[in-house]
């Protein structure tokens, strides 16, 4: 026993030696780079496309890259696969977050990027700039989706647009009556569906939030709900603290809500509307997901290719694809977002699809509040007073308590 | 006579071969040191590695736009662990689930362990062992999905429950503990089984011939022998239950637990260095556990 003891011993003495010469070893200070935007890192532009290399590793949101594996009708993968002799290999991303962290892993080519990650993905070096030269159906993509801050940094783009929509409010039509027309219905401590009000899991959700009090507490000052100040943020984690009591469960993963919408643990919270279009295919609930009075949150999503894709030629490949008039159609009809494609518009199945997406209307477009990272220079150029992205992530966890 | 002129075949090799090991033979320290470099390189460059790569980056930091790590020495990590007092909520929170997780294992075990080694026939003891250990063989997420059916609103347990006006637990902390003590029940039967067949049946007999009851037998007898075989299921069961994020995140509607900080800071919060501070917590539960088994002398004899 002794002997034991003292071999223990030794193997703590060795690891707490080791902790102590690496840390002994580190020098370079941490520079809060939040303020002032830090120098873009120089990565290569592609100069011209090549032949496929016969694979594409993609991170993408569910919905984006599908194979017919859902529904057979819908599949844009193998016709590309077919085209190009590039198979593609997609990993979905639940959140921003996420993909941000798997882009970090170097194992992808690209990701289908909304703007709380794109800037991110820029100045972590993990995307490269997009040579848009080399992606022909660019040239028709609207207009004004390009040069976006969160798609371009210094007039340089760095993906291509895909498609942009709002997060919507859903709920059962058969519990909830009668129809909520304002977020007031997840945000009320005293929801008549406590427990059953689901929200979204991540930081980013503090934003809508936000836009709630910006509508209805016009004395906190919010112009951003991305640009919160402490006093701001507080504001919006007491709401959403409040919000909790009534909360069933967050949801990140989209095949949980779905399931938990069809098996009624859920019945009104946020969803996307690829969500609710799933819930309506498999006909066990019948839901209803809307725009509620107070405008919404949202994404514009952006193809980015990696820094140092494995496969680059197929990723432009893609990109081009994705955006071709009638893919982009077809992704855009499942998943419930307007196009970014300007001539995507002709070839929906339903003619009235993109009047109903406000696909081509600028000033709905600017209407919306996408996701976008907050930073602790305002976003509303009120200076440096904001919180920043890491205190949101801190609030977050304190808003699950 | 050919037989006479066969010797040992004279292949060079083989000579080669005998002499590598005649010098091994020689020297048993060399010998020993290459049978355990393999099995050593293993254990200290990728086991105990691994594990100092991850303290060290709990001292690090990230850079809160990009989300790049920054090596930077700083406390700050631990500060905010300890000074926020949602990680203490989170902390006491995720013991209680471990304890709960435990006590309601050991509670179940400890009948059905004596059950199956002292009244069951040899025949049912065998089905029975078969029975515990099938779902083992399971996938740990469709377990943890079949209890999320079956707590859900219209799954079985609220359907069972209807007739009487009552309601499931729903999502959140008590489902959670259900679920991993389902999760884990074998790890604690298992010990206490193998003890509880150690115990000679002599002795309750002797205790019964002395006037004891039942419950004193049990009290005095059974369980200052079986101590140590129910230390030794907790262990499996506490550490499993504190290293736990999975059953959380299915079936524990708003509820987060140690191991959920940890992950949260990995996918969500891409904060690497804090999740490594974060996850000192279950390291320091668990060897102040140990100690404490080890204290009463439980793992003497496992």
């Amino acid at each position: 026993m002794r002997h034991r003891r003292s071999t223990a011993t030794l193997s703590v003495v060795g690891v707490v030696a080791l902790v102590a010469t690496a840390c002994g070893g580190s020098s370079t200070g941490g520079n809060s780079s939040a303020n002032a935007a830090p120098p873009v890192p120089k990565i290569a532009m592609a100069q011209s496309v090549g032949a496929g290399e016969g694979s594409l590793d993609l991170i993408n949101w569910a919905g984006y890259a599908e194979d017919g594996t859902n529904d057979k009708s819908v599949d844009w993968v193998h016709p590309f696969q077919k085209a190009t002799g590039c198979i593609v290999h997609d990993k979905i991303g639940n959140t921003s977050d996420e993909m941000v962290q798997l882009m970090k892993t170097g194992q992808y080519d690209g990701v289908s990027a909304s703007g709380d990650a794109t800037l991110r993905l820029v100045y972590g070096s993990q995307v490269a700039p997009v040579n848009t030269s080399l992606v022909p159906n660019y040239a028709t993509i609207q207009d004004f989706l390009k040069n976006r801050s969160w798609n371009s940094v210094n007039g340089q783009m760095y993906g291509i647009p895909h498609g942009w929509g709002a997060n919507l409010l859903m709920y059962n039509t058969k519990t909830v009556s009668p129809a909520p027309t304002s977020w007031g219905a997840v945000f009320d401590a005293n929801s008549p569906y406590k427990g059953k009000v689901t929200a979204y899991n991540s930081p980013i959700y503090i934003a809508d939030a936000g836009l709630y009090l910006m509508k209805h507490n016009p004395e906190l000052g919010i112009k951003n709900p991305y640009a919160l100040d402490q006093k701001q943020l507080d504001a919006a984690v007491a709401l959403l603290k409040d919000q909790r009591k009534s909360v069933g469960e967050y949801w990140a993963d989209y095949t949980k809500e779905v399931q938990a919408f069809e098996s009624n643990n859920s019945v009104i919270g946020t969803t996307w509307q690829v969500i609710a279009n799933l819930i309506t295919t498999d006909k066990k609930t019948k839901v209803d997901a809307v725009i509620p009075s107070e405008g919404a949150t949202g994404w514009s999503d952006t193809w980015m290719i990696a820094a140092h894709a494995k496969h680059p030629n197929c990723m432009y490949k893609w990109m081009d694809w994705i955006t071709s008039p009638t893919v982009n159609a077809q992704v855009a009809e499942y998943f419930g977002e307007a196009p970014a494609q300007s001539l995507a518009c002709e070839h929906t199945s339903d003619k009235t699809f993109c009047d109903q997406y406000h696909a081509a209307d600028k000033t709905y477009s600017d209407g919306l509040y996408y996701w976008t990272t907050p930073t602790k220079h305002c976003l509303d150029g009120r200076g440096n007073v904001c919180t920043d992205y890491s205190q949101w992530t801190q609030a977050w966890t304190n808003i699950k308590g | 006579m050919t037989v006479a002129t066969a010797g040992r075949p004279r292949v060079p090799g083989f000579a080669r071969g005998r002499a590598v090991s005649a010098f091994l033979h020689r020297h048993v320290w060399l010998r020993l040191g290459a049978l355990l470099l393999l099995p050593m390189l293993w254990l200290v460059v990728a086991y105990l590695g691994s594990l100092a790569a991850m303290l060290i980056a709990a001292f690090w930091t990230t850079d809160s736009f990009t989300g790049a790590v920054v090596h930077h020495t700083t406390l700050d990590n631990f500060r905010q662990l300890v000074t926020q007092s949602v990680y203490r909520t989170i902390a006491i929170r995720s013991l209680g689930v471990a304890a709960a997780v435990t006590v309601v294992d050991a509670l179940i075990a400890l009948p059905v362990a004596f059950y199956m080694a002292k009244v069951a026939s040899a025949r049912t003891q065998r089905l029975l062992v078969v029975a515990i250990l099938t779902p083992l063989w399971a996938s740990y997420l469709v377990k943890a999905y079949a209890w999320r059916v079956m707590l859900g609103e219209d799954g079985l347990i609220n359907w069972l429950l209807r007739p009487f006006g009552l309601h499931g637990p729903g999502y959140g902390l008590v489902a959670v503990t259900m679920t991993l003590a389902y999760l884990w029940f074998p790890f604690m039967l298992l010990p206490v089984f193998a003890g509880l067949e150690r115990l000679p049946d002599s002795l309750l007999e002797a205790s019964a011939d002395q006037g004891a009851k039942a419950w004193r037998t049990f009290r005095s007898v059974v369980l200052p022998l079986l101590f140590p075989a129910l230390v030794a299921g907790s262990l499996f069961t506490f550490s499993l239950s504190l290293g736990d994020y999975i059953s959380v995140n299915v079936v524990g509607g708003t509820t987060q637990l140690a191991a959920n900080v940890i992950y949260d800071n990995i996918t969500t919060g891409g904060n690497l260095p804090f999740a490594a501070a974060a996850a000192f917590f279950p390291i320091f539960a668990m060897l102040a556990y140990l100690l404490v088994a080890r204290r009463t002398g439980a793992l003497e004899n496992v």
